[in-house]
């Protein structure tokens, strides 16, 4: 008798104590998570992408509650979700949604195999970061597209994908989160995320070939050669011309259309604009005759 | 007889100019000079365009403490400061010089007369090699003097020279050796003379009999220089597998160097390029480069000028054969396949090796079949399957953890797959990562 009373004591003092310290523990050591922090995760799509910028979707949460509780969810943006999921998590912090642009990326090479001839054969590893560690390529542009497909493996969302006949990978612009996750694959820095623009219509210089031009002349038909004649047709100074290459600021640019026109080696592309009407009213013979002013970029010789 | 202790593979060795000696090859028309031929930062141009230059004449400054300058090989007028398609593949920065004549600086002593009196003290036996822009000669191209210069700590006992020539097909050593073995003993009693050591050792191996025997005879009169007849394994040119194999030391995991257990490891052909600096004041820019292949008719061994377009060694071996394939600058281990022939000669082109569509084709990679014949093979006791893996997998705190900055490059692992995986290719890929992310952690500290 006199054991199991021992034992019903001791064991029972055992279990006040331990319960005493693990409340004192919960009380003094708890974390208080706020609870916004569940609510918002739950509405985000859980790609875990990390395109917001953030190390994954818990840590967007976290950050998102942050802003909001310094004032504004400006900047923040989930690019898988869009503005759906980003009007859901500011109804849940009693926030604004702030409205930001959707963005699309952009392959801006096009050098296929027509436009950029073969020079020699890559027989390594197929991984755009080995081969451009070894050498140039499989041609003589040491800036353009590798065709090896990292950005294709990289791609979560299966938005991006390699065209056989061009050698070149192709983004699918309806499935496409602008999530960053190719630009950061490609190690020669060709995909960029811009704005996706009025009915996805925006203009492209599909080229970052940075060498002179007679060097990027003569390794592709499409190369800019930073002849500079865009810049010059531009009414509303979008277009800037650095380190012999043209480049078209998205947000000044107004698709007129003008520098897709003025470029001789067709590198400027104006995206998912319909047809061109044939002009009638244009009679070619009155044109006047192109003089050459011994820079014609295009003639330039090496 | 000694070798290094672990891994190592057996290629077929392939010298097919070893019996060739080494012939002068004319000036080239246009000669071509890039601005980094060496480890460490590119040098800076000192001339421009239509500035007359002599052989000898320094046309570009080194850009720091790891660097050297570049002089001109021929004499005549700088075309160009333009870019060229060096042996990485890119387009680097170089120098354009029309060749006009053949008119030298003074003050380089030409004749052939072997100097062996040096009053120079050490110190001054380091200004000169670094003055006259020697660099490793063996390809990795490390500026000469920064070796010779050991970090505060370590202190150097010995200088072992490597004239072990482990890559196949390659015999610019081996002739160097037959041909002028009393100036590389020179070269090499300066080499110790500046190290401040008191032993020096010339590592051979002993598929090269004829240039054992011919040095250890002449060496009779250097009583501290000793030749070491080495069993022939690939990669026993490699600094830690020589160190090893020479001295029984094993130099630890990077950042240690072989100085670190005392020895300070020089090419053969960077003894030769010493001697010459400081005996005969001539800077560097000739070396012996090998021009082979089995297609090829004519395998030599040439005393070019730096600068000259490899075309021009390539003809004079015979003419590029018609069913050349890849053209190799280096050997074909380590070498590095060339763009076209137009690529100059550096200070670091050993050879240019031409190999045909059978021998330049590389085999289907098929899935890892676990036999660890890399891990048997890697001289650095390295697992290059799991290695490759994880680059493949980008997992680059493990690949870090698995030593992988230890690896030499040496392609013995890819050698010896039967899987023909691309093996060193992927382990590139990490170790230049992960070494671009261990620089950016130093820099934040």
């Amino acid at each position: 008798m006199n054991v199991i009373l021992i034992a019903v004591i001791s064991l029972g003092a055992i279990g006040l104590i331990s319960a005493i310290v693990l409340y004192v523990c919960s009380k003094k050591f708890a974390v208080h998570e706020d609870a916004r922090i569940a609510q918002v995760a739950e509405v985000l799509p859980q790609a875990n992408c990390g395109g917001c910028g953030y190390p994954g979707c818990a840590g967007f949460a976290g950050a998102c509650v942050k802003a909001a509780d310094a004032g504004s969810l400006e900047g923040k943006l989930c690019p898988v979700g869009g503005a759906p999921v980003m009007e859901e998590v500011a109804a849940i912090l009693g926030m604004e949604a702030v409205v930001t642009e959707p963005k699309v990326a952009v392959v801006r090479c096009n050098g296929t195999c027509e436009n950029r001839p073969r020079t020699n054969v890559y027989d390594g590893a197929w991984n755009c970061a080995i081969a451009n560690a070894t050498a140039i390529g499989e041609t003589s542009c040491a800036f353009g597209c590798l065709g090896c497909g990292d950005c294709v493996a990289a791609c979560q969302f299966d938005a991006i994908h390699m065209n056989p006949e061009t050698g070149l990978p192709e983004v699918d612009e309806e499935k496409c989160t602008a999530c960053g996750s190719c630009v950061k694959a490609c190690p020669r820095h060709i995909i960029e995320l811009q704005p996706k623009g009025k009915k996805g219509r925006r203009m492209v210089v599909m080229c970052v070939n940075k060498d002179k031009g007679p060097v990027a002349n003569k390794v592709c038909a499409v190369s800019c050669i930073a002849c500079g004649k865009c810049a010059k047709v531009c009414e509303f100074d979008a277009i800037t011309i650095e380190a012999n290459l043209a480049y078209i600021a998205p947000q000044k640019c107004r698709l007129c259309r003008k520098c897709e026109e003025a470029c001789p080696k067709n590198t400027i592309h104006a995206m998912n604009f319909p047809p061109r009407k044939p002009k009638v009213e244009v009679v070619p013979a009155e044109k006047p005759a192109r003089v050459s002013n011994g820079n014609e970029p295009t003639k330039v010789e090496q | 007889m000694k070798t290094f202790k672990i891994g190592g593979v057996h290629p077929a060795e392939n010298k097919l100019s070893a019996g060739k000696a080494i012939e002068t090859l004319g000036l080239p028309k246009q000669a071509v000079f890039p601005l980094s031929q060496h480890i460490g930062a590119p040098a800076t141009a000192i001339v421009k365009k239509g500035d007359v230059v002599k052989v000898g004449t320094k046309i570009a400054e080194a850009g720091g403490f790891v660097s050297a300058p570049i002089f001109s090989s021929v004499s005549g007028k700088v075309n160009k400061v333009d870019t060229v398609i060096d042996a990485s593949g890119y387009r680097k920065p170089a120098i354009y010089i029309d060749v006009e004549g053949d008119e030298w600086e003074e003050g380089i002593d030409r004749s052939q007369d072997l100097v062996t009196t040096c009053n120079l003290t050490p110190e001054q036996i380091v200004a000169k090699i670094k003055d006259a822009g020697v660099v490793g000669m063996g390809g990795a191209c490390f500026p000469c003097h920064v070796k010779l210069c050991p970090p505060h700590g370590a202190k150097a006992e010995c200088v072992i020279i490597n004239a072990v020539e482990c890559e196949p097909y390659l015999t610019a050593d081996h002739r160097l050796m037959l041909e002028k073995p009393e100036q590389i003993l020179v070269g090499v009693s300066l080499l110790m003379k500046a190290a401040k050591v008191e032993k020096g050792y010339i590592g051979i191996e002993n598929n090269k009999p004829d240039a054992i025997r011919l040095l250890t005879e002449k060496s009779k009169d250097y009583s501290n220089i000793e030749i070491v007849p080495l069993k022939v394994k690939y990669p026993q040119g490699g600094e830690k597998q020589l160190v090893d194999a020479v001295i029984n030391r094993q130099v630890p995991a990077p950042p240690a160097i072989p100085v670190s257990v005392g020895a300070i490891v020089q090419n053969v052909g960077t003894a030769y390029a010493v001697y010459e600096a400081v005996m005969k004041g001539k800077p560097l820019f000739e070396r012996v480069v090998t021009v082979t292949g089995h297609s090829l008719s004519n395998p030599s061994n040439f005393l070019t000028r730096m600068g000259t377009p490899m075309r021009q060694l390539i003809d004079a071996a015979g003419g590029m054969p018609e069913d050349t394939a890849k053209i190799i600058g280096g050997g074909p281990m380590m070498g590095k396949a060339l763009m076209n022939a137009e690529v100059p000669i550096c200070k670091g082109s050993s050879g240019v090796l031409l190999m045909n569509d059978k021998e330049a084709r590389r085999a289907k990679e098929q899935p890892c079949i676990r036999c660890a014949k890399c891990v048997g093979a890697c001289p650095m006791g390295l697992e290059p399957f799991l290695l490759a893996t994880l680059s493949e997998l980008k997992d680059w705190e493990r690949i870090e953890k698995e030593d992988v900055m230890s690896c030499i490059e040496c392609g013995s692992c890819q050698f010896t797959c039967p899987s023909h995986r691309y093996l060193l290719d992927y382990i590139r890929y990490g170790k230049t990562t992960v070494g671009g992310i261990i620089r950016a952690r130093n820099a934040k500290k």
